[in-house]
């Protein structure tokens, strides 16, 4: 195979863009967890949840990137009563019953959507936005989408680093991150914390996956697979790191793309050997800040 | 040993059930139909419900058999695109509801999983709409010099060959430098056109055409980038394949972002629906070409109605409000062949009387013949006409399906239309 210098710039940056996607991916499940310590088996799912929710306001000829500011809301205030009511009652119990929560939030997610919206696939219409590009040179252009999908990654992490350290409400996430007993100690009120984080990673789950629809398509059993994406991110980043998860992001998309230079059949496996390297070698991720207890 | 006992039990159990089943029904034949309705294939089985009302309304009170008048009951099955489930419920309409006879259409992710149950279960089968290789070389020992050929499953459609020399006819029409890049996935369908032997590849190498081959990619991916970047590096000018209809979008969309401009795309198996080249973003799916089977200008009358194809397809707008697709033809034809075959068997519950009656078929259909004594070809294959089609902007629909190569002029299919280079929205 002949890897001219064109190649590779053009492989690298694809491969960055792509990873962009999976920091979205990443970034709410990674915030679940350095929070709470709470892994959350829906996380796909809900990401397909909310290309769904666009799938319906784009009903009303509502543009999907429009529908951003709709969808976000939408998901946040779901996450609120889903950990208050649902998901708090688990915490403290072991790791067990939030997993098994979430795995039964998972299978009825992907149920109640094959009810309303059948098996098939669907997809959502940015138009002509949606195959514009940046041409560079003659072999590299850059889509606009995929552009502005890792720029609203970047945009995403801005905001969550600055609310977490300049803000009130950023600094009781950490301190309740950190030693929650310490914190109610404090007047934080832990339980509310952790409905807020769950509304902001389900927040951040909707931008994932109005931006997923849009790139591609999306059906209801495809949750699991985008979960799996996430969790790779969050590995190989480093658990309840910000920044650990751009870079888990975009190693994994240049993974992927690296692979398919070799063989469109190693895209997926690419990323997954990457993923076990980290575990084998460095199984906190590369840039870990949460501490376990 | 334990694990043979169980598949004892398991075979002993599944017999008593079906024996009960088969037993508990009087005078109704029972066809079971297995189709993907929902999933990404569900475009393939839209009609459905439209061709078996038709039919259904056709049979009337019932078929005259040997002197007996049977009732018909059609049992449809949806497989939600999956080949594990198109096994399962094919299992269960053999052992559970006690079908007597099993069609299955669309692609070889439904129709072969069905017939390998019918083979198992010894069930006799009626397929199509599959290209007849992936479908007859589905297992192993098909492959073998000495395979004796499948006893209870039957297929008719058009094989890689057919495919080939419809795709060279059209590309053959116009002035390119001859290289093409192929998007061959990694299943059923993918794995035989790429094959280095019977597919697309040394084919196209014989006919003088250079071939670039980027690998199998696995289907519903979101990045195209690699296949793109090996297509442009050697100026490909025609793309070929059988992708799955999401992928094609996605490789399209992305070969615009990427500046790759193609002047021909010809798509097997992802352009055969106007909804999916409608929705191929900003009018990329204007002039992509594809394999045509059946079209409302194709000559044949059904056995069963007396339809033309402009009837029938004339028929389904009505009905339906929906712009006629190519199963209709072949699905119809599914089921002309199945009335034709338990009129003609001497006893419809009798597998064995069934399998001859469908041996012995000698069909005029909506899409031609279908005769299974043909030379030439394994058994109980038989092949079907095809021609090649491209989507032009229409006057009644968005996109329109226009036959522009027809390689076998004698089959009278007519050419609608002629071919155009893409547009690449400009």
């Amino acid at each position: 195979m002949d890897l001219g210098i064109d190649r590779i710039i053009n492989m690298l940056v694809q491969g960055v863009l792509l990873g962009g996607l999976y920091v979205l991916y990443g970034t709410g499940l990674s915030l679940i967890f350095g929070v709470m310590r709470l892994v959350n088996l829906a996380h796909g799912d809900f990401i397909v949840l909310s290309a769904y929710i666009s799938l319906i306001l784009a009903g009303f000829g509502v543009n999907p990137l429009i529908s951003i500011v709709i969808v976000v809301p939408v998901m946040f205030v779901l996450g609120l009563p889903l950990q208050r009511f649902v998901l708090n009652r688990t915490l403290g119990k072991g790791i067990m019953p939030p997993l098994l929560i979430t795995f039964g939030l998972s299978v009825i997610i992907q149920n109640a959507l094959q009810l309303g919206f059948s098996a098939d696939t669907q997809g959502l219409d940015a138009g002509a936005l949606e195959t514009a590009s940046i041409t560079i040179t003659p072999s590299l252009s850059i889509g606009l989408m995929p552009l502005l999908t890792f720029v609203i990654a970047i945009a995403v992490l801005i905001g969550l680093q600055v609310f977490f350290r300049r803000t009130r409400l950023g600094r009781a996430f950490r301190a309740t991150s950190d030693d929650p007993e310490a914190a109610e100690m404090m007047g934080i009120n832990s339980r509310h914390v952790y409905a807020l984080a769950m509304g902001l990673s389900l927040a951040i789950v909707a931008i994932a996956g109005i931006l997923l629809g849009v790139r591609t398509n999306f059906a209801p059993a495809l949750g699991p697979a985008r979960l799996l994406l996430a969790f790779e991110t969050v590995i190989i980043g480093g658990l309840g790191s910000i920044w650990g998860t751009l870079a888990g992001g975009i190693i994994l998309g240049l993974a992927q793309t690296i692979g398919a230079q070799i063989n469109p059949a190693y895209f997926q496996l690419s990323g997954h050997l990457v993923t076990l390297l980290v575990l084998v070698f460095r199984p906190t991720g590369l840039f870990a800040v949460t501490r376990d207890k | 040993m334990a694990k043979r006992f169980f598949v004892l039990v398991m075979a002993a159990l599944m017999l008593t059930m079906g024996f009960s089943a088969v037993t508990a029904q009087d005078n109704v034949i029972r066809i079971g139909y297995v189709t993907p309705q929902t999933g990404p294939l569900a475009a393939f089985g839209a009609a459905d419900q439209f061709i078996i009302d038709g039919v259904l309304e056709a049979i009337g009170d019932g078929l005259d058999i040997n002197g007996t008048t049977y009732g018909v009951e059609i049992l449809v099955r949806d497989t939600q695109s999956d080949p594990n489930r198109a096994a399962q419920v094919a299992a269960d309409l053999i052992l559970v509801d006690g079908v007597d006879l099993i069609l299955v259409a669309s692609t070889p992710e439904t129709t072969n999983p069905v017939s390998d149950q019918c083979e198992a279960f010894q069930q006799p089968c009626i397929s199509t709409m599959s290209p007849w290789q992936p479908w007859y070389f589905r297992s192993a020992e098909a492959t073998q010099p000495d395979f004796p050929g499948y006893e209870y499953t039957y297929h008719f459609f058009w094989g890689l060959e057919d495919i080939i020399d419809v795709f060279i006819t059209m590309w053959d029409s116009q002035e390119t430098n001859r290289v093409v890049g192929g998007l061959w996935p990694n299943d059923g369908d993918g794995l035989a056109w790429s094959d280095p032997v019977v597919g697309f590849p040394p084919a196209l190498e014989a006919a003088g055409y250079t071939v670039v081959d980027p690998g199998r990619y696995e289907n519903l991916k979101d990045d195209f980038s690699a296949e793109i970047a090996t297509f442009r590096e050697n100026n490909v000018e025609i793309i070929t394949g059988v992708m799955l209809p999401p992928d094609l979008g996605t490789f399209l969309t992305q070969a615009s972002q990427q500046g790759f401009n193609p002047t021909i795309v010809t798509m097997g198996k992802a352009a055969l629906f106007p909804s999916v080249v409608e929705t191929i973003s900003d009018g990329l799916g204007n002039n992509v070409t594809t394999e045509i089977w059946w079209s409302p200008s194709h000559p044949w009358v059904s056995s069963l109605t007396g339809q033309t194809s402009q009837e029938l397809a004339d028929a389904y707008t009505e009905a339906t409000g929906n712009q006629p697709t190519q199963p209709i033809g072949y699905v119809h034809a599914l089921f002309e062949v199945a009335v034709d075959v338990l009129q003609r068997t001497s006893d419809p519950s009798d597998p064995a009387a069934l399998l001859t009656a469908i041996a012995d078929t000698n069909l005029e259909t909506l899409v031609g013949t279908v005769d299974w004594g043909v030379e030439g070809l394994p058994p109980s294959v038989t092949k079907t006409e095809l021609v090649g089609g491209q989507w032009q902007v229409g006057a009644t629909y968005p996109y329109e399906l226009q036959i522009v190569a027809n390689p076998n002029e004698d089959n009278g299919i007519p050419v609608t239309g002629e071919l155009s280079l893409m547009s690449w929205g400009s």
